[in-house]
């Protein structure tokens, strides 16, 4: 049911983890509906240089966020905020439908880990 | 990937070879239409007389009370609308419970959307109905009681016979959905007072689409699929011949190894239920701990969700099944674990392993080593387990 894509970030996924006094830290999702991501980002001079995640879900769930962690690392914050959730399906060759949502959960975590990003800036 | 070891028995079995091998000679030379005239019906008709006093003696039921059906969905289908329908002057209130198979759940929603009332029992945390519950629930216009005879997900074994008696004590029309009973449980239709029951082959080494419905004599039941005289004019449609004469040999062959299949395959469930409580933190047991079904272990692991664990077992050769919302493609985790009490969240994070024939000590070894490891991982992986490690909790 799903691509060797999603298999390849759900059984080896890019860049887990959590980065200490993150910059931009952003957590979607809730434990009730089954999926939670959490991804920290590492940003100098509005670039990405690092960036982690952390995924409580289904396959879909990891694989989304594991790739969106790949599409937006040394991109800038500007570029990052363009993610859309169909870019993250494409780049996996696809989604089974009853799993578009958790591409939408990975482009709603950047967004907001780039949007706690910009009010701590603005502090 | 050289290991392949299948623990999801509950969902479905093989087809054992001795079974095989009296099923096929009817998909060739033995062809015949059982309701023909002719020598080639006659010949046929016969094997199905000998399968259904095969199905008949194994429950403790008459032959002429088995019916035989598509799969266990269709025989629930039939005795709940069966008798609902046939009862109507009497009543229109059915009794079941939360954490029955969908083919009696969805079946009941269906009636009462043509104006049937319907009282959907609650469980305790292992899942137990109290027949106390039953008896309370019974109403001047109750007709069916439908209780399973033990779970699906989590193999907890009902007190059948206590419900049974309560239904008859208020002349009120039993059924059982047997389905992951049959070949784990020792049942006798007539000691039991059970008026209905439902199984299905493929749960017991059979093949699959072909079950059974037991009607004990004097049930009143209209029939639902029309169009033909067979099965005493309750079944329309052609005999799925190979398919009834597989459940027949099947049946008998679970019964004959009875004891030394489910001894064996009870100390292997309790070395994993064990060794597994041992090797995982946060995990808890579903079900209950001592009536349950022989071949069941059902798990949840704090933190993770199933799906993400069984796509990680399934790469390590296991095969097992999941009550998360992901793997049963709704949004929704198991009716059953949530009837039992558990939170979503908890639920989400839920593993069957269903142990069958096949399976070894060394198999269960070979899972107690494999399944901490990739909890683990997972558990890394997951923001809910941040403050657990933290040494937080």
């Amino acid at each position: 049911m799903y691509s060797d894509k999603v298999m390849d970030h759900f059984s080896s996924p890019r860049n887990v983890g959590e980065i200490e006094n993150a910059d931009g830290v952003g957590e979607v999702g809730n434990a009730h509906c089954g999926d939670i991501m959490k991804i920290y980002l590492k940003i100098d001079n509005d670039v990405i240089t690092d960036v982690k995640f952390k995924t409580y879900g289904c396959g879909a769930a990891i694989a989304t966020s594991s790739i969106a962690t790949e599409m937006i690392k040394g991109k800038t914050v500007e570029e990052a905020m363009k993610l859309t959730n169909k870019a993250v399906v494409e780049s996996l060759d696809g989604l089974p439908p009853q799993k578009i949502h958790c591409s939408v959960l990975a482009e709603e975590a950047v967004k907001a880990a780039i949007e706690d990003y910009q009010k701590k800036k603005a502090q | 990937m050289s290991k392949r070891i299948y623990m999801d028995h509950a969902a479905t079995t093989y087809v054992n070879k001795e079974v095989l091998n009296e099923m096929l000679p009817f998909f060739t030379e033995h062809f015949g239409n059982p309701s023909s005239v002719h020598q080639f019906g006659r010949d046929v008709k016969k094997n199905i007389d000998l399968a259904r006093d095969r199905v008949a003696k194994a429950i403790g039921a008459l032959p002429e009370e088995i019916y035989f059906t598509a799969g266990g969905s269709e025989a629930d289908n039939l005795a709940v609308k069966g008798v609902a329908y046939a009862n109507k002057s009497k009543g229109n209130h059915i009794i079941t419970s939360k954490i029955e198979h969908p083919a009696v759940i969805e079946t009941c929603e269906q009636l009462e959307k043509e104006g049937f009332e319907v009282t959907y029992l609650g469980v305790d945390q292992y899942g137990l109905i109290n027949p106390e519950d039953v008896r309370k629930a019974i109403k001047e216009n109750t007709i069916l009681i439908s209780i399973m005879y033990a779970n699906n997900e989590i193999g907890t074994i009902q007190p059948i016979t206590e419900i049974a008696n309560i239904a008859k004590e208020n002349k009120i029309y039993f059924h059982t959905d047997a389905v992951q009973a049959i070949g784990s449980v020792r049942i006798n239709v007539k000691e039991q007072n059970i008026d209905m029951l439902s199984l299905a082959g493929h749960k017991f080494y059979g093949p699959k689409g072909v079950g059974a419905l037991y009607i004990r004599k004097g049930v009143k039941l209209v029939s639902i699929l029309h169009g033909g005289s067979q099965e005493r004019k309750r079944r329309a449609g052609t005999e799925n011949v190979p398919g009834i004469i597989g459940i027949g040999k099947a049946i008998e062959l679970a019964y004959q190894k009875f004891d030394e299949h489910n001894n064996r395959i009870t100390m292997l469930r309790d070395k994993l239920i064990k060794g597994v409580m041992e090797k995982v933190p946060y995990t808890r047991l579903n079900g209950h701990p001592e009536r349950r079904l022989p071949n069941n272990a059902n798990f949840c692991f704090e933190f993770i969700e199933g799906e993400s664990l069984l796509l990680n077992l399934d790469m390590k050769g296991i095969a097992g099944s999941s009550g998360s919302a992901c793997s049963s493609g709704s949004l929704e985790p198991s009716h059953v674990l949530l009837a039992i009490g558990l939170p979503h969240e908890i639920a989400h994070g839920s593993l069957r392993l269903s142990l069958g024939e096949v399976n070894t000590e060394e198999d269960v070894d070979y899972v107690l080593q494999v399944l901490p490891e990739i909890v683990d991982r997972l558990r890394q992986m997951s923001p809910l387990y941040e403050n657990v490690k933290g040494g937080k909790q």
